[in-house]
Order: C-alpha cells, then structure tokens, then sequence
C-alpha cells in the first residue's frame, strides 16, 4: 500500500510537556470550523479543529445545537404524558428510549409486562437497530466518498419504515412501547412481508460487500486509520460496537440479558484491528445477526396473548421513592435511562446516558489530534454518533 | 452478592444503607469525604471499571444535591449507584477526571445545568450545551421552564392547552355527577 | 412573571468579551507587512440587505419567477430531527431531484433554506448567518409543527415557538414529523407560491429588517456577530 509520507520537518514542535504552543498569529496554523453547517458532519454538531498544514493538531468538539431540555420538560408531564416526548431523544433510533424509559417506570411502579409484550418490544428494537445501522453504513460510504452506498442503505431503510407504519401507524416516532407493554397486536400476514424486506436487504448488503469492503480506495483509507488503543475503551466509557471492534466481546444482550434476548440464539460480534475498517466491519456483521434475530423473533413470538398489563389510573398515578437505571445494548453502545421518583405523579429526574456523550466528546477529542484532515469526517462516522442524545 | 461487598466495605468507609433495585443493581449513600477513596477501590480492587453515568438530582425540599456516580463491573455485569450529598447552597463536587477522562464532559454539564462546581475539572467553565445563558442554571427545580419561555419567546395565537384530568373528567362524565 | 435570580444572571459586558479572532488586531504577513485588520468590518458587508425590485414588464417578471421554481437549491442543514426524513427525498423512492430540487453544501450555492425542526437559540444563530449569507431570491420553509408553534416544546426554555419572528417563512409544512411525500407536497406549493410572485419572503425580510433583528437579538443573549452576514 502506498502512503503519502509528508516532509514534516517544517512543522512546529511539541514543547517538553509534550504539549503544542498554538499561537494561531503565526500563521502556521488554520482554524477550521467542521460543522454545525457542513456535508461532513453526524447531525447538528460541530468540531473546532485547529489545523497545520494537512494534519489536525487540535479539535474541540462543541454540541448544543439540538438542545430542547428535555430532562427539565420531562419533570413537568405525568409518567404518561412524558411517553409522546421521550421518543425524540434519539431520532434514528427512537424506540430505544421508549423501551428504556417503559422499563424504568414498570420497575418502580412494580408492573410487568405480559409475554406478548416483551416479544414484540424485542422486535421493535431489533427492527431500530436494523435502521441505525443501516444509516450508519450508508454513513459510512458517504464519508469516504461512495454515495452509491448511502442510496442503498436509505432505500433498505425505507422498506423497513414500512414495516414499522404498518404496525404502529408512524413513520419515525412511533410511541408503539408504552408502560405496561404495547400498543397492539402485529398486523396480519406482518411476517410474510417482513421477510420480503430482510431478503431484499440482504441482497443490497451482498453488493456493499462487493462495493464497499472489496474497495481499495476503501481499505487504503479506512485500515490503520483513526485506531482506538482498547486501553482507552474503559477509561473513555466506549461500549457497544466500539468496544467490539477492539476485540471486547462485551454485548448487554447477551451479558445481562433484557426483554427475551435469553431465549434468543446469536453471537457477539468482534473485529480485532480496532480501526474504522473494524468498526465499519463489526457494524456490518451486526445486521446480519440482527436480520437473524429478527427472523427469530418472528418465528418463536406468541401468535396471541395479551399485550398490556393492568395500568392504574394514568391520571392520577403515583409512583413510590425510590431510583433505578435501565440500560440496553443499542446499536451505538450502552444506553440507559436513570429515573428518580419521588412519590408525586411527576418524575423526579430523569437522565439519559446516551453512548454518543462519551463517544462524541472526551473520546473523539482524544483521537483527533494527529489525524489527516480527510479522515476527520470518516473517523466520526465511524463512532457512530448522534448529537441529540448528547444534549438532550 | 451486592450485600457481601457493601458488608465489607462497610468496616473502611462511611456508607449508608444499601439500597437493593435488582440483582445486580444496588445504591448506596457515601459521605463525600470518602468518595475518591471508594471510586478508586470499587475500580482497582472489585473490578467497577466503566462509569456508565454521573448526574444530579436536586432534592429542593432537603436542601441539598444528590450526585450519582453509577459505577458497572462489566465482568460481573453489576452496578453500583454511589450517592453523595451536597449543600445545596454552596455545591462543589470533586473532580474524578483524572480517574475516567470521560467524567469531565458530565462534569461540565453538571457545572452548567445545575451550577455545581468542580474545581480543577478541564474547560469545566467553558460554555457546554446552553450558550449566552444568563439566567439560573435550568436544572435546578426552582428554574421554571414554562415563565422563561413565556417571558423570551411570543405565543402564537389559537393554541389551546387541556388539563388531562379536566378534560376526562369533562368526557366521562359530562353532566358533572359525583 | 417570574423574577430572574440575580446571583446568576451574568453580566454580559465581562462575560461575553468579542471573541479573540473577531477583536480588531494588527497582523504581519509573511513578507513582512503590517496588516490592522478589524473582523467585523473588513469581512462582512457595511450595508443592510436591498429590495429585490420586479422588472418593469409583467411578462419578464413571470419568466423569471417560473425560472426560479424550477431550481430550488436545498441549504443541507440539518436544524433538527426533521433531516431525518429529508435523506429519503434524495434517494430514487421519493426523488426530488426529478422537480429540480437538490441539496447543496454551502448557503452561497443555495435558495431554499428549510428549517427542518425545532431551532434552539444557539442554532437560531447560526441557521441567521446562513440565510443571510444565501444569495436573492431565496426562500425559507419552516418544517414541522415546532417552527409553527413550538409544538412538542411549547414550554422548552430553549427553542424558539414562531420561526417568522425571526426569519421571513414562506411556507410551513405541518406535522411531527412531516413524511416525505408531504414535504414534496409542501415544496411543490412553494413552487405555486413562487410561479404567482408571492414567495416575497427576502423582500419582506429587507423592509421589516430592523424589526427582525430587534427579535433575534431578544433571544440570542450574547450577540457576537455583525448586523450584516453578507
């Protein structure tokens, strides 16, 4: 493989606490805003970088452009009038909130839900990853340049957009888990046309292997580059994907098993290399195993049974003192939802631990330092994530 | 499992009662004092390596904040919830950066949403997520969302809001028989 | 009305000094010349935006407005979660390209600013500098019930409830979220808009001008920028 290797003799040096003096009225340095307007940015967020010559020696990333204080908002609405709000969190992958969020309150208020219920939550959020990945490679291949890629993945993604209108009416926000279980039954004939679109997408994602991890322009750039030493991985909270990218066979599905994730029968994906070819790759092998289980699900769920459990009255529901924190594997890591009641119908505080606020911040402000201006963009595709779960 | 290490870390540090939510998921009161000390055993020593959130929670009532430190064995797949307490008047924490680099991100939020300071945190006073901010910090209860928005933003006219209650009320029983 | 703790309200002549590089500054270029730049007026244009004004024939008018929807370029911005459903506009399912509607990356190349969701105040900023910077004719759409009337946050201390306060809207697309089919709806009724000359959204943008900024300066505290972005 052929590198370009720079003459970077001319450059400035670091001081000896390893430490560069920027002084940007030498005119040796650029400042650079990537971001919140930019082709080559994950969402509304941006990321200050200072560059000398081609390489970053500085980035700052800064978010709060998509912050609407939802955890305040949420101390104001009922433990039922919160549910049309806690979806939006997370726009990708919405269903992850609710699911957490449903879970939090039925521990505290002592529910559970009914078998029926907790198959179909499982779909549902296997049915979110299956999106979230699916954005995420089409990311992926946008950033480095294959448009190609993003066309496809959107259009598989819109197929199984499909499917989730057809069984909760909604698009995007589809407030299908509520506490206590769901809103319904799985239409009629659902599986038959769920494995049209799992065949369909199959085939699409044999032509991003072919398209995409068979490239050279796509290995030269992506191998080696934008390397996370698994020693960081706990220091820095990386979870998730990350972390199985770097050979942490960590996966809470598997390790504390949530909802019907022990009846289910998949392994825990790992890539070695720790690079952003590993993190697309881990990403990859995980919609399949997705698309497994969800032909899984599909094929063990009950036909019929109850899907909500008894609910006091809504309007004057009082939950006991007390806190828990519910977490699940979503497709960017651990996320979880802290819920404090206080015995009044309102919560008390709700917080939401988003795996982008680690990934996004204190990690990808480690990482930038040294890279090529060109891999910027890959490198934050390849984490994998999504500013409104950093804010809020 | 959770109760044979809070019985033995017990004898070494002023810890409240445990305070058991699942198998696996437990809390526990920690006087501020012997914080650092815990964190830095429950992570060399018991293996509560990954620090899965750091938050507040204001108790208005007792007059005091509530940090959360929730700390998670990934091995054993178990967390611990470490809850100190703060004056609510004069909140500082102690800055745990230097042991997870990630705790400075929650500690500016924190600093920024709920005003608690902690010293020798990096960029901890920068601007994080609000900008141009000049009221109290929106977290704390006392902060009411809904009078600032009125106050800083205009209504548009013709939006209605229901009381839920009422509104039932009104729908179930229309000739308003008790 | 609620009174503003005083112990917290910062004092905005200290706390918000003018940002390093915007502070007028003498700079040596590498042949040795002694530049005195000041940013904020060697930079930004010094004169309030101008009335487009009609052409004097009706028919040359018509012509150019029918020219003018047949190319909206899209500003990629992506202001909120409304984005989200703006991806599948450009694939072949729903395909907007096929009305001459495609996205661009920078504000000069764009005419159609869409607002894809809420606007919290530090977006409202930058999504101001972004339209101002857009060349005329332009347009603004205003997606999702959020940027009619704050919709889901009605109570959130920090987004915006009515967009045409601070920018001039066009047209707003209703709904949380808007599926593409009514976005591609609601761009061809701008299309309409435009065909009859009523799109006047920059015209009215220049003679309230003062008006709109009064607004964006009520809610975006530490103004740091220049009145003119263009």
């Amino acid at each position: 493989m052929i590198r370009f290797e720079p003459d970077r003799s001319q450059y400035p040096q670091p001081g000896d606490d390893g430490k560069l003096e920027i002084d940007l009225e030498t005119g040796k340095y650029l400042k650079l805003w990537h971001g919140p307007n930019h082709p080559g940015i994950t969402g509304n967020m941006s990321v200050e970088l200072t560059l000398c010559g081609d390489e970053v020696v500085e980035g700052k990333v800064h978010v709060g452009y998509l912050h609407r204080g939802f955890e305040k908002l949420m101390e104001r609405r009922t433990f039922i009038q919160v549910f049309p709000i806690v979806c939006r969190v997370c726009v990708p992958e919405p269903d992850f909130n609710e699911w957490c969020y449903a879970q939090a309150v039925e521990e505290l208020a002592g529910i559970e839900a009914p078998e029926m219920a907790q198959w179909t939550r499982t779909l549902i959020l296997e049915m979110g990853r299956f999106n979230s990945y699916m954005m995420a490679m089409g990311g992926i291949g946008g950033a480095l340049g294959m448009g190609v890629i993003g066309q496809w993945m959107t259009y598989v993604r819109d197929l199984m957009l499909d499917r989730f209108e057809e069984m909760t009416g909604a698009r995007i926000y589809h407030m299908f888990i509520l506490p206590g279980g769901v809103r319904g039954h799985l239409p009629e004939g659902f599986a038959g046309r769920m494995e049209e679109v799992l065949a369909t997408a199959e085939r699409y994602l044999a032509d991003v292997d072919k398209a995409m991890f068979t490239n050279a322009v796509f290995k030269a750039r992506t191998k080696g580059v934008g390397v996370i030493d698994p020693a960081l991985f706990e220091p820095y909270g990386v979870t998730g994907p990350n972390a199985r990218a770097g050979g942490v066979a960590k996966d809470l599905r598997k390790d504390a098993p949530y909802l019907v994730y022990d009846q289910l029968d998949f392994e825990v994906v790992t890539e070695t290399a720790s690079d952003i070819w590993a993190r697309a790759m881990v990403r990859r092998r995980d919609i399949d195993v997705s698309i497994a289980l969800i032909r899984q699900i599909l094929a063990k769920m009950p036909k019929d049974g109850p899907v909500m459990a008894k609910l006091p009255n809504v309007l004057h529901w009082k939950i006991p003192r007390g806190e828990t924190y519910v977490a699940g594997e979503s497709s960017r890591g651990e996320y979880g939802y802290y819920l404090v009641t206080d015995g009044s119908g309102y919560p008390r505080r709700v917080n939401v631990r988003g795996p982008s606020y680690t990934h996004a911040m204190a990690l990808l402000e480690h990482l930038i330092p040294g890279t090529n201006i060109a891999d910027v963009a890959a490198l934050m595709v390849s984490l994998h994530t999504y500013p409104p779960e950093i804010e809020r | 499992m959770m109760r044979d290490l809070h019985d033995h870390l017990k004898t070494r540090y002023r810890l409240g009662d445990l305070a058991e939510r699942r198998a696996n998921l437990a809390f526990v009161d920690v006087a501020r004092a012997d914080l650092r000390a815990l964190l830095v055993e429950l992570r060399d020593v018991h293996g509560f390596t990954h620090l899965s959130l750091l938050t507040a929670v204001d108790w208005i009532e007792e007059g005091r904040f509530q940090l959360t430190y929730l700390m998670n064995n990934r091995t054993a797949n178990r967390s611990l919830g470490l809850r100190v307490f703060l004056d609510r008047a004069d909140p500082v924490g102690d800055t745990i950066h230097d042991l997870w680099p990630t705790a400075a991100t929650y500690q500016r939020e924190l600093r920024e949403m709920f005003g608690i300071a902690f010293p020798g945190s990096p960029r901890v006073d920068e601007e994080f997520i609000l900008e141009g901010w000049t009221d109290m910090p929106p977290y704390r209860r006392d902060f009411d969302t809904l009078a600032y928005s009125q106050q800083t933003f205009s209504d548009r006219e013709g939006r209605e809001t229901h009381d839920p209650r009422a509104h039932m009320a009104k729908k179930l029983n229309p000739e308003g028989q008790r | 009305m609620k009174d503003i703790d005083k112990s917290f309200r910062k004092d905005t002549e200290t706390e918000f000094p003018l940002r390093e590089e915007l502070k007028p500054r003498s700079v040596t270029a590498p042949d040795g010349q002694v530049i005195e730049i000041d940013p904020l007026q060697d930079y930004f244009c010094q004169e309030p935006p101008k009335v487009h004004k009609q052409s004097y024939f009706r028919i040359v008018e018509d012509f150019y407005n029918w020219a003018r929807a047949h190319s909206l370029w899209i500003l990629g911005f992506g202001t909120g979660c409304g984005a989200i459903e703006m991806r599948p506009l450009m694939t072949p399912r729903f395909d907007a390209y096929r009305y001459g509607i495609q996205w661009r990356p920078t504000p000069r190349q764009a005419n159609l600013l869409v607002i894809s969701g809420y606007l919290s105040v530090k977006t409202l900023k930058r999504a101001i500098r972004a339209y101002e910077q857009m060349p005329q004719p332009k347009y603004v759409v205003g997606l999702g019930s959020c940027t009619i009337n704050g919709g889901m946050y009605w109570d959130s201390y920090n987004t915006i409830k009515r967009l045409d306060d601070y920018l001039p809207v066009d047209l707003y697309i209703a709904g949380c979220m808007p599926r593409p089919e009514a976005l591609l709806a609601g761009f061809m009724d701008l299309k309409k808009l435009i065909r009859k000359g009523k799109a006047e959204g920059a015209n009215k943008y220049a003679e309230n001008f003062d008006w709109y900024k009064a607004n964006q300066k009520s809610v975006i505290k530490d103004w740091d920028m220049p009145d003119y972005n263009w």
